[in-house]
């Protein structure tokens, strides 16, 4: 039985040993290079001026803004779509519709995700029995699913639901598992000595240690659930986001192409900072540490 | 019962606290051959009575104990609490264990409230008994901190209150306070002893420390080197109310320190013995 190599390490250095690869990438994120912030910002700015910079030059140029679009078409594009809406409504209507999908997808893998994770990481007979089936699952590549789902579901809401449910649940599942496994016996033992009944010892014992290894997962998760809700409305759909930018694609429409990036980017980043505030309520009881939240992300 | 036991504990019913009747323990390990922790281990302890049980490092002690509390079946013999044979966790037992099992995500409070919110016990009345034993452990004012903003010697405080909340009328210590330093472990001792007399539990306190075995015990029980089992049951008729930094000074515990550690020696270097057989 080895379903624990899937797992997103959680982040946060009070929690358990996440591998050594990971914490260095976080910590590049993080900004730890002794700079202050001011200069560091200073050339993010002057980055992203030289990148757009670049862009809009070469497609006014060599390169041909049929294909590649530019940075002002696309801002023009955004422009239209928030002031005067898509050919599908409203913006913001397309928005909510997606990120409604996403969060339902969301939730439910979550909670479907929590729950199995937690129950196999405490039942190592029934985790063994099922290992083969649930690493084959894993292994399936779960976004062509979305066909079958319309197929399924129809062009409604449901079918992108399901597709972000399944993208979800197995990133919160494997992290729930290990969670549940990685209980430290100590605990376990006087909590039952203290007189904790089955339940009661779930929730006040194995939930909580799980929480890091669960909430690292939501940050992934998330994204998937804006993926899989993005992908199902590309394979069929009457709205959302997903539809806009495969209308765009059909009309060879780069900068639609690209606003609906730019829009589901800022979304995804959103919904990060977000969870991150879920994460810092949840853990409140973790020593303080020195590092600085997520900012380079 | 000898005149040295806490006198509270001679009005519990008959019969042992604890009895243990050659029992062994064998555990399955991944080479296949099975390992004997402890063997043949047959001892009483009397209700309100002190033990405490030395012997060499991993000889098995911290196995008798979870015998005792229903965490392990014994593979062979009996083990009865109060009479009845453990079958599960027996009603009454506590249990401190070596390393920190206070929960990192509770305040103090929330810590020492728990064993009487796992028996059902109302918020209101748990946390107004929890108030109480961090009082008498000498933690008021820390209720709402959290477990990494305390020392380990407070950790320890919030661990003994925690189990000792629960009135356990057998109270096992693995160790409890082998991580601590030399004084914050002497302070402990004593406090544990005045929160112990009176409350009528049968103590079996496993240790290294031949001067906390003998500073606090009504018996100490010399076990084998591995697998263990009873070697020797010194009585130690020194005075209560003791203070440990203080009795250890006298003749009459350098005495039974010469007598508890003649009986340990032998065994502590069969022990050595094995490690630098098995390291060469």
């Amino acid at each position: 039985m080895s379903l624990d190599q899937h797992v997103t390490a959680p982040t946060d250095p009070a929690g358990p040993a996440p591998a050594g690869g990971s914490v260095r990438m976080w910590d590049f994120l993080r900004g730890r290079t002794g700079h202050s912030r001011i200069t560091v910002n200073a050339v993010r700015v002057l980055l992203v001026v030289f990148w757009l910079g670049s862009w809009e030059l070469a497609c006014r140029t060599i390169m041909d803004p049929f294909y590649y679009s530019r940075p002002s078409q696309i801002w023009h594009k955004l422009v239209i779509w928030f002031t005067d809406g898509t050919s599908h409504g409203s913006i913001w209507s397309n928005i909510a519709v997606t990120l409604e999908e996403a969060v339902y997808g969301f939730v439910l893998g979550v909670v479907l995700g929590v729950v199995l994770g937690v129950i196999l990481g405490r039942a190592p007979f029934l985790s063994e029995v099922l290992a083969p089936f649930i690493k084959g699952a894993n292994a399936i590549p779960r976004i062509v699913l979305a066909s079958l789902f319309v197929i399924w579901f129809g062009l409604g809401m449901s079918s992108k639901v399901a597709t972000a449910l399944v993208l979800v649940f197995f990133a919160v599942f494997f992290n729930a598992f290990q969670g549940a496994r990685e209980v430290d016996k100590n605990l376990v033992d006087n909590a039952r000595i203290l007189g904790a009944g089955r339940w009661a010892l779930m929730r006040t014992i194995i939930l909580p240690s799980a929480t890091s290894w669960i909430l690292a997962s939501m940050h992934v998760a998330f994204g998937f659930a804006l993926i899989g809700a993005i992908v199902g409305e590309f394979t069929g759909a009457d709205r959302g986001m997903g539809l806009l930018i495969n209308q765009a694609q059909g009309n060879f429409d780069a900068p639609g192409v690209y606003a609906g990036m730019l829009v589901i980017t800022v979304v995804a980043l959103l919904a990060e900072w977000l969870i991150t505030q879920l994460e810092k309520r949840l853990t409140a009881w973790r020593p303080q540490t020195t590092t600085t939240p997520a900012t380079g992300i | 019962m000898s005149s040295q036991t806490n006198p509270q504990g001679s009005a519990g019913g008959a019969g042992p606290a604890i009895s243990l009747r050659d029992a062994t323990k064998t555990f399955a390990t991944k080479g296949g051959t099975p390992f004997t922790a402890i063997r043949n281990v047959t001892m009483d302890v009397r209700r309100g009575e002190f033990v405490t049980v030395v012997g060499p490092t991993g000889c098995g002690k911290s196995t008798t104990l979870s015998l005792v509390s229903g965490l392990e079946p014994a593979t062979v013999g009996s083990v009865t609490v109060d009479g009845k044979p453990v079958n599960g966790i027996p009603d009454g037992v506590g249990y401190m264990f070596q390393a920190d099992a206070v929960l990192p995500w509770k305040t103090v409070l929330g810590n020492v409230a728990l064993g009487l919110r796992y028996r059902k016990v109302p918020g209101k009345e748990a946390d107004a008994r929890a108030r109480e034993w961090i009082q008498r452990v000498g933690l008021a004012g820390f209720e709402d901190r959290y477990p990494h903003q305390l020392s380990g010697g407070m950790r320890k405080r919030v661990a003994m209150a925690q189990t000792l909340i629960t009135e356990p009328s057998v109270l096992l210590m693995d160790e409890p306070f082998g991580a601590l330093d030399v004084q914050t472990r002497e302070l402990m001792q004593d406090e544990l002893l005045r929160l112990w007399s009176g409350s009528g539990a049968a103590v079996v306190f496993v240790t290294h420390d031949l001067t906390e075995a003998i500073a606090l015990a009504d018996r100490v029980v010399v076990m084998t080197a591995g697998p263990a089992t009873v070697k020797d049951i010194v009585e130690i008729d020194l005075p209560r109310p003791r203070k440990v930094e203080e009795i250890r000074l006298t003749p009459e515990f350098t005495d039974l320190y010469r007598r508890v550690w003649d009986s340990l020696r032998e065994e502590v270097e069969i022990t050595r013995a094995r490690g630098a057989s098995s390291v060469a």
